[in-house]
């Protein structure tokens, strides 16, 4: 092939290329969901809702906090249908900015809680999850520490340089939220600024926390309580355990993994389809069994290696309460959690 | 071998310009220009809503900026910029000697493995460092039974330090290698002859000869480290670039664009300082002076010495980075429930690559051509303009784009063009830099005899000149290809919704702990950039 035929055969496939992508991407049949959730998490679930239901559909991956910036940023240009949040504060904030569809009643009815859907009904909660401690006995003997009572009694002394977390994480931005509820925005911002002086670790998310309190680089992390299961499931031998804090600890806080749909949508019944099926009896059997979390709706039991949800003493708190998402971002970011 | 290629071209803020001794014919000269024109038009898209993000903030901007802890970044960015030059420098100057003038042996093999080093992404050895050195890793272990039960660990400047000194050494090893080869070894014989010893003929010979190179080099390891995003985001260091991804990604743009124009301003002080640095004498031969044969000098008892540094320098920057990723591929690690197929990732990186690196040649043409060929002042400054991406770091053209599109241009919003134009944009300068020089080596009689054969200009300019330069086109593509493989931080941010690459893919192992999904498309496309780098290599080999 002559250069001059290279170049122009490569100028045409340019531009080809560069024509025929946009349309291919825009596709309209597509429902496009936004997932605040990990792909590990919820993707094969998502996969399955394909195959079932021949709707395809295409997930942008991030972190919760993210997404729901980047939702508020593109404002009505949003390219998304579904907003999947691993974390109700999330959802509520979307809602704030009225940027979401009502559900109807029928799908926020299958939630067995009104705790877990929005009041308004504009989200309905899909999976419950509790914060835990996650911790190595071997690495608290080799220590000679004791279990705190308390996710407030971390920034003492005997805990430098011991703990993860992962600052960035919805479901922790959550727990610092309720934290600024409970205890007021002061108080919170100590706590935080405790962690940091005393050597908190920090991990971009949860299972990093868990591999490395597993490896013994951390002997404890603030997790929540799901991702220690997918290590014994391969493993059952690993050395990790979980911690509940007791007595309505700010630390065992509940939360859910939640979703809906935005009021921008141009296929709303479509996406209402997915919503139903993330609520039906396959989807909460895989949330309960795989994902080892909580189960939402009545005739799906959780996982038997699960204390009872009714079981776990966690803070009195509306989780709709938890919606000031920059608020939060913005005291941790002040905080030099990031840095 | 020389391997002048691979050095990014277009340090032109820096460089002497050759003086042009025939002006050429550059037939259409309008087309020629508006066609520049255009594609500079589009490499001032991210700087001008850099700009204009940064002004929107307004008084917020200015108070974000003049914060401390925006001022702890920016001491941040600095120290890792010193630090990363110096340490480069301390290994590659020494690692460069020894494989070029020394009887060391193997050490042509030697350099090559060294050399390696630069096609392992900077994400990925920073990640397998902190599997080696972290508080329980690899080094610990191997310390145990000395009683050692935990390391320090090197998340925060030491392993962004670490990390990037081992990536970047190369940049300084190459151009160092190339002025060792072609100096004037006569020189160094009259030192000899007149009495100094061999460390005096080094100190006062055969260094000063090398500043330009290691000054190019340095400036090069400079640059890297202010704009490297995966290994000060791995190690936790918050250094510029980790700061704006924290900030785009929420969708803090003004913010985020603050933080941009001030690395850019960084960058560009920078430049500027090499440009006043630099040694005002003279480096080349007046006459056509002694060119024998290069003798190596004999190590005798230093020779065991020299191996293990250069052994040691190959093992930290490239054994530990793949020994590490097979481990995890053979070990026992948490399996990913999302498999993605090997295949999928290649096409998907692959064929990126190859568009945004034929895009960029294209782009690059017209303006080689006025690059080489047009003594306008107003051509010159077009090429200068097109020369952004050497101060653009990914993150802020991502960045950049991002704030376009969501404002003006919705349609091109997550789709491939938009990911295509930020590649483009930052590696533009390579395809130009490439292309000018494969133009420059051509001599301008041959197109004249042509035209005076009856070709029209564009046709002789198509039949004559552009397959004589297809070498230099065709390296300049190359390179963008590599490059964009590894590109981690303007992936992350303007991929389609669903769009894998082996950078997508590694880094959200990475971020889920999925170590054996790290291992895998992080070895493969080790293997890929090799390939790349040898198919650079030996067609410099060939050229010569």
């Amino acid at each position: 092939m002559s250069m001059q035929r290279f170049v122009r055969l490569s100028v045409i496939t340019a531009l080809l290329i560069l024509t025929a992508l946009p349309a291919v991407a825009q596709a309209d049949d597509v429902l496009t969901v936004y997932s605040g959730r990990n792909e590990s998490l919820i993707g094969p679930i998502l996969a399955q809702f394909t195959e079932d239901s021949g709707i395809a559909i295409e997930v942008l991956y991030g972190g919760t906090s993210a997404v729901a910036n980047q939702i508020l940023t593109e404002g009505e240009n949003s390219p998304a249908d579904v907003f999947i949040a691993q974390d109700g504060g999330a959802l509520g904030a979307l809602a704030a900015a009225d940027m979401l569809h009502k559900l109807p009643s029928a799908t926020l009815e299958r939630v067995i809680d009104r705790a877990f859907v929005s009041p308004d009904g504009f989200w309905a909660g899909l999976s419950g999850r509790a914060r835990v401690l996650v911790y190595n006995p071997e690495s608290l003997e080799a220590l000679g520490l004791e279990l705190p009572e308390s996710i407030l009694d971390l920034t003492d002394e005997r805990w430098r340089g011991q703990v993860g977390w992962a600052p960035t994480n919805a479901s922790f931005v959550a727990n610092v939220t309720a934290m600024r509820v409970l205890l007021g925005e002061e108080e919170t911002a100590e706590w935080l600024a405790g962690m940091i002086a005393n050597s908190v670790q920090a991990y971009p998310k949860n299972t990093p926390i868990v591999q490395a309190v597993i490896d013994g680089e951390v002997a404890v992390g603030l997790v929540n309580h799901y991702y220690l299961f997918r290590f014994l499931a391969e493993d059952p031998n690993i050395s990790a355990t979980l911690h509940f804090f007791p007595g309505g600890d700010l630390g065992s806080l509940i939360n859910v993994a939640g979703t809906a749909i935005l009021n921008t949508t141009d296929q709303p019944f479509v996406a209402l389809e997915l919503v139903n099926y993330l609520l039906s009896d396959t989807a909460q059997e895989y949330f309960a069994q795989t994902t080892y979390e909580y189960p939402l709706v009545a005739t799906v039991e959780p996982s038997v290696a699960l204390p009872a949800l009714a079981d776990i003493e966690a803070p009195d708190i509306d989780l709709s309460d938890l919606d000031d998402l920059q608020g939060t971002l913005e005291m941790i970011e002040e905080s030099g959690a990031l840095d | 071998m020389q391997i002048s290629s691979l050095i990014p071209p277009g340090f032109r803020l820096n460089g002497r310009r050759q003086r042009r001794t025939a002006r050429w014919h550059i037939g259409n000269r309008q087309l020629v220009q508006s066609l520049s024109l255009g594609v500079v038009a589009l490499v001032m898209i991210p700087v001008v809503y850099l700009f204009a993000g940064a002004v929107g903030a307004g008084q917020e901007g200015v108070d974000y900026l003049l914060r401390a802890r925006t001022l702890i970044i920016i001491g941040n960015s600095i120290a890792l910029m010193l630090a990363t030059t110096f340490f480069a420098t301390l290994i590659a100057l020494p690692f460069a000697w020894l494989t070029s003038r020394s009887d060391l042996p193997a050490r042509k093999i030697l350099l090559v493995l060294g050399l390696a080093a630069m096609v392992i992404p900077s994400y990925l050895t920073a990640v397998t460092y902190t599997e080696a050195f972290g508080p329980k890793g690899i080094l610990q272990s191997l310390l145990e039974p000395l009683g050692v039960d935990r390391l320090p660990g090197i998340k925060g400047f030491a392993g962004a330090t670490l990390t990037i000194t081992f990536v970047t050494f190369p940049y300084i090893v190459l151009p160092v290698r190339a002025a060792l080869l072609h100096s004037d070894r006569s020189l160094e014989e009259a030192g000899q002859s007149l009495g100094l010893s061999r460390w005096q003929v080094f100190r006062q010979i055969t260094l000063p000869q090398l500043r330009p190179a290691l000054s190019a080099g340095m400036l090069m390891t400079a640059l890297y480290s202010l704009s490297d995003f995966g290994a000060v985001a791995v190690m936790h260091f918050n250094a510029f670039t980790r700061a704006i991804f924290i900030q785009t990604e929420s969708f803090r743009m003004d913010k985020a664009s603050v933080l941009g124009l001030v690395l850019i301003v960084m960058t560009l002080v920078l430049l500027f300082l090499q440009s006043r640095l630099r040694h005002g004498g003279r480096h080349y031969r007046i006459g056509t002076g002694a060119s024998r044969e290069l003798t190596t000098m004999a190590l005798g008892r230093w020779k065991y010495p020299a191996l293990f540094f250069c052994g040691a320098v190959i093992f930290v920057g490239v054994a530990i980075p793949l020994l590490v990723l097979f481990k995890w591929l053979f070990g026992h690690t948490l399996t990913n429930p999302i498999q993605v197929s090997l295949s999928e990732l290649i096409s998907n990186t692959v064929g990126v690559s190859a568009v945004s690196a034929a895009v960029a040649s294209l782009a690059a043409f017209p303006l080689a051509l006025l690059a080489i060929r047009s003594a306008s002042r107003f051509d010159r400054w077009l090429v200068n303009l097109a020369y952004a991406g050497n101060v653009l770091p990914g993150i802020v053209i991502a960045l950049a784009l991002v704030f376009y599109a969501t404002q003006h241009m919705l349609s091109l919003y997550q789709t491939l063009p938009l990911l295509i134009m930020g590649y483009a944009i930052r590696y533009l300068p390579f395809s130009i830099g490439a292309t000018e020089s494969a133009f420059a080596q051509i001599n301008p009689r041959f197109e004249e005899a042509a035209r005076s054969l009856g070709l029209t200009s564009r046709a002789a300019l198509l039949r004559i000149t552009v397959p004589l330069a297809r070498g230099g086109i065709l390296a300049g593509l190359a390179l963008v290809f590599l490059n964009v493989m590894k590109e981690l931080p303007t992936t992350l941010i303007l991929r389609p919704i669903g769009f894998r690459t082996f950078a997508t893919r590694i880094w959200s192992a990475y971020d889920e702990a999925f170590l054996s999904s790290i291992a895998l498309p992080g070895l493969v496309l080790i293997a890929v950039s090799a390939l790349a780098l040898a198919v650079i290599l030996r067609r410099e080999k060939a050229a010569q």
